[in-house]
Formats: structure tokens, sequence, C-alpha cells
């Protein structure tokens, strides 16, 4: 009998769970506890060293996040996953294992505004230099491989405006330059793209967003792909070479095609600290149950409501993969056949003053800083996250005075529609 | 036998069946992976004899060390070997002239041999590479997910509580092989480039 392998809701629901052992108890129980005692000194020793499996203190793993960790290290397809507190600190604990002080990482310019201030200024300071390429131009990614380059990182559907990335074209050039590439995955979530099966080396999400679902509880996490060699040509020596922190063991040599993920928690979680609290890891595996149908009804829902924004009178223009003659409908229809994705972009005939008006006049959607909720939520950028910027500063950075942001939520799409539609006409 | 991907009935059935081990270059430094994998597979219950000419006189977890497999003094099942690639296959040709011969030949993770495979295996025996038999049955017995480790399984029943000295059941639902597609592709490139 050969092995089958299950559809992806069925991986929702079950991956990484199992009935309690103790008690029997079917979900996923919250361990809300800092510590789990040893069975003896040599078990405890065994534990520290890294030679048994098995829970220490909930800063370095705990048995509800371990449930996460597999539930999307399936989903995502890769070997291993290790959660953190938040899709920043997951950022933060991947290019510690990667860079040290003078190397460099090629980010796609279009970004999560705040990563890009990550990059630009938290990791600055680290001595890890950012360079910028434009992933509508593949070749810009090329041209700034040097020999300092030990990462690419790029967002697989962008943040704001709903971008498709080609994913094959950019791990194709970090196979060249022989180093991995990392792919935020939040705005997609493995339901719509599958950045490993696109040639992605490491995997990091926002749990915040879809992932979790529901607006409640911040997290973020790492998914290894178990495909990039560490060890070619000892670029990478926090994966290859002994660790004192462990009495000289060497992290890919021992852990094989997971050995990412354990030098994510073992030296970089461990020691930076940024660990998820189990209650938020409860929280997002019973959002994650529903990921399928969720996100079917996400990405319906943003289509209807783009195809509406795009003939009503008062839009100039809207920009969402999902329809025929956007720039990047055929990515979109090769990368996200499912779906869109619910985050995106449009222009008001109107300008600033509409894009204020229309925010101030919606009833049902939330004016807020977030995006993947099941509540439908709306941003002016130009006039909140955007508005320390000058006018030609705000055009480049996407977020023009007339541009409005959405992400649209599972409600009933005939709502949303009405809401919009009343707000653009008040 | 693709040993490019194994199916874990196949993994599963070695786990469950066999009952003594020599792990050939079993090291007595206790952050070297053979010490890891020595201790864990002891704890698990198996039979586990450290061949390594270097330590004769020393003992592994109170297992003496021997010199080579010539000198076990009973049978084998399996056969362990912590070498690289290129020590593969003389260690092989001496446990094919064991009798009664092993059951099994498995490589550790990163070492294989597609010859030395072959010969073991037109002599009946069974044959594993370039995996870890403590990753293979933590990831089957799922307690390898402590770790965050996709062990490709599914389960509605209750776990057991694992303790020292206890085996586990590697009786859960697969799905796959041993690993994921994208990394038994990697790993599949490797060996052809190297
Ligand atoms: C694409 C993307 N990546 C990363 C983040 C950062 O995640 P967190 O807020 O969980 O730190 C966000 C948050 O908006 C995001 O949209």
């Amino acid at each position: 009998m050969t092995d089958r392998l299950p559809g992806f809701s069925t991986l929702a629901v079950h991956a990484g769970a199992q009935p309690d052992p103790t008690t029997g108890a079917r979900a996923t129980p919250i361990y809300q506890t800092t510590s789990f005692v040893f069975n003896d000194a040599d078990h405890a020793a065994s534990l520290f060293g890294l030679q048994a499996f098995g829970n220490i203190y909930t800063r370095i793993g705990s048995p509800t996040n371990a449930v996460l960790e597999e539930r999307v290290a399936a989903l995502e397809g890769g070997t291993a996953a290790l959660a953190v507190a938040s899709g920043h600190a997951a950022q933060l604990v991947v290019l510690q294992q990667l860079l040290k002080p003078g190397d460099e990482i090629i980010a796609a310019r279009k970004l999560y505004g705040g990563s890009i201030n990550q990059f630009t200024h938290a990791f600055k300071a680290f001595g890890w230099n950012v360079a910028w390429a434009d992933p509508d131009e593949i070749e810009s990614f090329e041209r700034a491989v040097t020999p300092h380059t030990k990462a690419i990182f790029i967002e697989s559907i962008a943040n704001p405006a709903g971008s498709i990335t080609d994913i094959e074209a950019i791990a194709a050039v970090a196979r060249k330059a022989g180093v991995p590439l990392i792919v935020d995955n939040t705005l997609a979530s493995p339901y719509l793209i599958k950045p490993i099966d696109h040639g992605a080396d490491i995997v990091v999400h926002s749990l915040t967003k879809f992932l979790g679902g529901h607006g409640n509880s911040l997290g973020g996490i790492i998914v290894d792909a178990g495909t990039f060699d560490w060890s070619k040509d000892n670029k990478y020596p926090m994966l290859s070479e002994p660790r004192p922190e462990y009495h000289g063991i060497r992290i890919q040599e021992t852990f094989g095609n997971f050995a990412f993920a354990i030098a994510c928690r073992v030296l970089g979680l461990r020691d930076l600290g940024p660990a998820l609290s189990p209650f938020n890891a409860f929280m997002i595996l019973t959002g994650i149950e529903t990921l399928p149908l969720r996100m079917q009804k996400h990405c319906d829902n943003a289509k209807a409501v783009a195809e509406f924004l795009s003939t009503h009178p008062a839009v100039s223009a809207v920009n969402y993969a999902g329809l025929p003659g956007d720039k990047y409908n055929a990515l979109q229809r090769k990368y996200a056949p499912k779906g869109a994705g619910a985050v995106f972009t449009f222009s008001l005939k109107g300008g600033y003053d509409a894009g204020v008006n229309l925010v101030s006049n919606l009833k049902l959607f939330s004016h807020l800083a977030n995006v993947g909720d099941t509540r439908s939520l709306v941003i002016h950028p130009a006039s909140t996250t955007h508005s320390q910027l000058d006018d030609a500063a705000k055009v480049k950075s996407g977020a023009a005075p007339e541009v409005v942001r959405l992400s649209i939520g599972i409600e009933d799409k005939e709502d949303l529609i009405a809401d919009l539609d009343q707000a653009l006409r008040a | 036998m693709n040993h490019d991907a194994y199916d874990d009935n196949y993994i599963r059935s070695i786990l469950n069946n066999v009952k003594s081990i020599a792990m050939v270059g079993a090291s007595p430094v206790n952050v070297r992976p053979s010490y890891f994998a020595f201790k864990y597979l002891a704890q698990r219950g198996y039979d586990m004899i450290p061949v390594n000419p270097g330590h004769v006189g020393k003992a592994l977890m109170g297992k003496p060390f021997v010199a080579s497999l010539a000198d076990i003094d009973r049978p084998i099942d399996m056969i362990d070997i912590f070498r690289n690639s290129s020590h593969i296959m003389p260690v092989v040709e001496e446990a094919l002239k064991l009798s009664p011969l092993p059951k099994v030949i498995w490589m550790q993770l990163g070492a294989r041999d597609d010859a030395a495979a072959e010969k073991a295996e037109s002599a009946g025996l069974k044959v594993v590479m370039n995996r870890c038999p403590k990753i293979e049955y933590g990831r089957l017995s799922s307690e390898i997910s402590w770790m965050g480790v996709n062990s490709r399984t599914l389960s509605s029943k209750r776990a057991p509580i694992p303790t020292q000295g206890m085996r586990l059941s590697l009786n859960r639902t697969s799905f796959g092989g041993g690993q994921t597609a994208a990394s038994d592709r990697a790993a599949k490139n490797k060996t052809e480039t190297t």
C-alpha cells in the first residue's frame, strides 16, 4: 500500500494535532506554562545538548506552538517550521541566521511598508545592508547580486497593491547566485500560493493576517523548505560551522534537511527571545482550520468588489490582479489560479479629499492599519501611514493622494458593495 | 527500490522489525550526530553495538566498542553506517561475509553509495540511504513534531506518553514519502551533481 497525500483542507484541520496523550483532549490544549520538568539530570542534559526531542522552556518551544508549526509546515510543503511572536520577528530571526555585519540582502521594492522600515533602519543598524530591486524587472535582481549577497527577499502577493511576483524567475536568480530565496507568503497564504513549489527555500508569514484570520492574535512563522545546502561554500557559518554555544555541534550536519528551522529555534529564538504565546498559537490554529473556506470567500468577495469599483463613476483606476485587464492578471492565473487575494488598491477621481471622505463615510468597513481579517478593512495611506511623505514620495511608494487600500472580509459581498456605493456617493 | 524517496511503510517495517543494530563509525564524543543517534536508539529499546577500531577498550552507554563487524558475538539485524559515501563499500563487503547475514544496511544522512546498495540488495538485504534512523523513528512516532518538524503523518488516536526505554507506536497514517517533495528533489539534484 502506498501512502496517500491528503488534501489541503484535511491538512488544515489535522496536520500536527493529535489527541492529548494524558487527557485525550481532542482540541489542541493551551499549555500555559513557562517550563517543563525533566525526567532526571541525564534527560535535562540531553535536551539542553539538543540530543533528545522535548520541551524545556516556552521561549524555546511549546507543545501548543509545535502543533501550529507542523500544521503550517505541512500546508506549505516544508520540512519544519518555527512559530514566533510576529511577522517582523520571523524576518529578524531568519536574517540573523544568514547575515553578518557587512553582508547584504536583495529585497523587492514592493513590500509591506513595515518591512521596508525594518530593513532600511533597524537592520542597517546591525550592519545588514539592503539592495532594492524591482519585482517587475527581474534583471534588477541580477544586477544587485554582489559577493556580499546572502539572500533574496520577496512577497508572493505584495502589500499594499496586491501585485503578483514572478517567484520562479527570481528563484532562478537566487539559485545562480547561490543564495536562498525567502518568500513572505502572508497575503496569499498557502491556500492560494505555495512558494516552495516555485523554488522558495524559506517561507515566512505574518500569522496575524489570513492564517489567523480573525484579527485577534499577532504571530509569525518561518518555514524551512529543506532545499538549500547550507554547507556548500561555507557562506552560512551559523549552520555549517561548529557552534560554540552547543559544544561544537554543526547544525546542518546534525539536522539535515530541517537544519534551518532548528537554527532559527536554538540560535535565533532562544537568544533573541521573540516567543509566541501559546494562547495566540491556539487562536491562530483555530483560525487555520477554516483557512480554505475563508480564503476562497475573501477572494470571491474581493473580485466582486473590484469589478464593482472598476465601473464606478467616482473611481479612476482599480489595481486588482484578478481583473482580466490588470497588469498582473497573467501572473495571477499562473501562480494563484484560485484567486488574487483580498488586498488591493484603487484610485479616486476626487483625489486626497475624496479619500478622506470615503473613509469617514463607510459604515461597515473599519478604518485601521491591518489586513486579512474576517471584517472588511480600509485605509487611506496618504492621510495615515504615509502622511509624513511629500506628494512625489507618496506617488513613488504607491500611496498617491487619491489611492485607497482595501482588505476585503468574508461578509456578504452585496453588503460590502452597498457600503462602498453609499460612501462614494455621500 | 527507489532510493530517492522511500515509502514510509518500508522504513516503518525496518524500524519495527530489527532488534540489534551495529553502528559503524559510532563516536563517544557527545556532540557528534552518531552519539545522538546511538543514545536515542538505545533508549527506544534497540540492542546497540558501537563499532569503531579507534575506541576499542571504551564503552558507549555501557556498551563496549568492537573493532569490526566480525568481532560481534551475536547476530546483527541492521548495520547503521556513520561514514562518508566513499567509505561505504568496504563496510558492505564486510557485512556480506557475516553469518547469519544482517537484514538491513542503513547509510546515514548525507551518505549514499548506489553500487554498494545494489550489492547488498542482490544478496537479499534491505537498504536505506541518506536517512537518519533517529529522525525517521521520531518522525513516524511524531515525537519529532515537538521540534516543529513536519512528520508527514496524521493520527486521530491518542498519542502515547513517551518515557525512556519505551518503544513508540510507528503506526500513524503517512502521507507521502520520508521527506517532502521539494526537499527530496533538492537532495536528488545534489547527489547527481557531486
Ligand atoms: C506582507 C506582510 N509581511 C509582514 C508583516 C508584519 O507582520 P506582523 O505585523 O505580524 O509583525 C505584515 C503586516 O502587515 C505584512 O502585511
